[in-house]
């Protein structure tokens, strides 16, 4: 049973997607929501995030989404989700907006892809990374579970993440550099990639992500 | 190894039904935007792009819920462009579950709704598209100007210089269109799509005169596009999206498989 499923909303862009998916792969009941009361509540929780990181931040101190991820995290101990700008606010700090703090949950930091960045035969890459790349799984982790190794998922970001802990890395994609893709701790998984719009492949993890008991 | 080129086939829909029709095998309602939409997901299509041509303000209404219902069922990203002109158009399809919108005569006339809305909504989900026509210049040097009202107005831009703006504005994507090419069946017009893939760091999506798989392996390979959009090849199964893949990797380019 998924249970509830709380998608943590603090403003910056149509969670709707993420909401849909969730439901289309068997999720009994997703709230999309900054309440207090219903986050804590949630069985399982999403983290998700668009746009700038600055905004981003200030949002989520703002409406105390901070504080409800921590508790969800360690306290209710409920499976976490994270994706995109979610999984960058996770880090220690960002490059992106002239440097800006982030929640540190995950020691790291996210960095500007570079300009220009070429591939390993010299060949000018695009930023933003945006489309479908081979995810590597660098982890057995339950939220792989009938995903072939380097299937591809749909990125769009021009900053990437880097945990210090590589041991807590679960994916890797590259792109000029070699990019989180996948930081897994725990009852958290966190990915830069939009499972919500990586057609099947996505909606298997989220299905995944629905029947995790929240241990590696 | 890495990120693949992008086959996105493109729909154009009034007042929430696709025109034109499309002809797949054992479709029920060739105008059903979501079974179209719902097909070429699993043909395995990388993105979908609607454009809107509706005139009127109640038809809009309904491909806005036309919009809600696709992304219900179709979880690859969904662009959707036409009648594009301000904020509140941009935040209405982003809310009814487009993840990107293309802004084309707007940006022309207001340069700084790209500004805006890419810092409002995030450079992600912001398009500029681009309807360019050769015009050489006295000389007989291939030159390219942005044209609107269908490729019958000529603006006097010239199409590399404003992608190149449109970029540092803060448009996440270009989607270059050749109106001398597009209905043409000719092939892209390559000239266009290698100066402005060079001229910026932006992905471009090459769009416009589409009729042989060739012309898609030729739009990645000379033109540096980074992803192809097509409507008709794909509409009248004269090819599927799983033909074109293979036949672009057998060419040597990444697709998604």
């Amino acid at each position: 049973m998924s249970g509830i499923v709380a998608v943590i909303d603090y403003g910056m862009g149509n969670l709707h997607s993420v909401a849909s998916a969730l439901e289309h792969v068997g999720a009994s009941e997703v709230v999309v929501t900054h309440d207090a009361d219903v986050i804590r509540q949630a069985d399982r929780v999403v983290f998700p995030g668009v746009g700038g990181i600055r905004d981003c931040m200030s949002e989520i101190r703002r409406l105390k989404c901070d504080e409800l991820l921590a508790q969800a995290l360690t306290q209710q101990q409920v499976p976490v989700l994270a994706i995109c700008v979610g999984l960058q606010a996770l880090m220690s700090r960002s490059e992106e907006n002239d440097g800006v703090d982030c929640l540190d949950t995950i020691p790291g930091e996210v960095r500007y892809f570079g300009n220009p960045l070429t591939d390993a035969e010299g060949a000018r890459l695009k930023v933003p990374h945006m489309g479908w790349n081979e995810v590597h799984q660098t982890m057995n982790h339950p939220l792989w579970a009938g995903i072939p190794d380097m299937t591809r998922f749909y990125f769009v970001h021009s900053y990437y993440a880097h945990a210090w802990d590589r041991s807590l890395l679960a994916g890797s994609v590259q792109y000029g550099v070699s990019a989180d893709a996948a930081l897994a701790r725990d009852n958290l998984f966190a990915v830069q990639f939009h499972p919500e719009k990586s057609a099947t492949a996505g909606l298997r993890l989220l299905k995944n992500f629905l029947e995790w008991n929240g241990q590696c | 190894m890495g990120l693949a080129k992008r086959i996105i086939p493109c729909l154009d829909v009034e007042n929430g039904r696709v025109v034109k029709g499309v002809n797949f095998v054992d479709i029920r309602d060739a105008g059903d935007p979501v079974e179209i939409a719902m097909r070429y997901n699993e043909q395995g299509a990388d993105e979908l792009c609607f454009l809107d041509i509706t005139a009127s303000h109640e038809g809009r209404d309904t491909t806005v819920h036309t919009v809600e219902q696709i992304a219900e069922h179709v979880f690859i990203p969904l662009t959707v462009g036409g009648g594009i002109r301000a904020i509140e158009d941009i935040r209405t399809m982003l809310n009814a579950g487009a993840d990107k919108v293309s802004i084309n005569t707007a940006a022309i006339h207001n340069p700084e709704l790209v500004r805006e809305s890419a810092q409002r909504f995030g450079s992600q989900c912001i398009i500029v598209a681009i309807d360019a026509k050769r015009v050489d210049d006295v000389e007989g040097q291939p030159r390219w100007e942005i044209f609107t009202h269908g490729g019958r107005k000529p603006t006097g831009i010239d199409a590399v210089a404003w992608a190149m703006r449109m970029a540092e504005l803060g448009a996440g994507e270009i989607l270059l269109t050749s109106m001398d090419r597009d209905g043409t069946k000719n092939g892209f017009e390559l000239g266009v799509t290698r100066a402005i893939t060079d001229a910026v760091e932006i992905p471009v999506i090459a769009s416009g005169g589409v009729g042989t798989l060739d012309h898609l392996v030729d739009g990645v390979i000379q033109g540096g596009a980074d992803a192809v959009l097509a409507a008709s090849i794909f509409h009248f199964g004269e090819y599927t999206v799983p033909q074109a893949k293979a036949y672009m990797a057998q060419h040597g380019i990444e697709v998604r498989r």
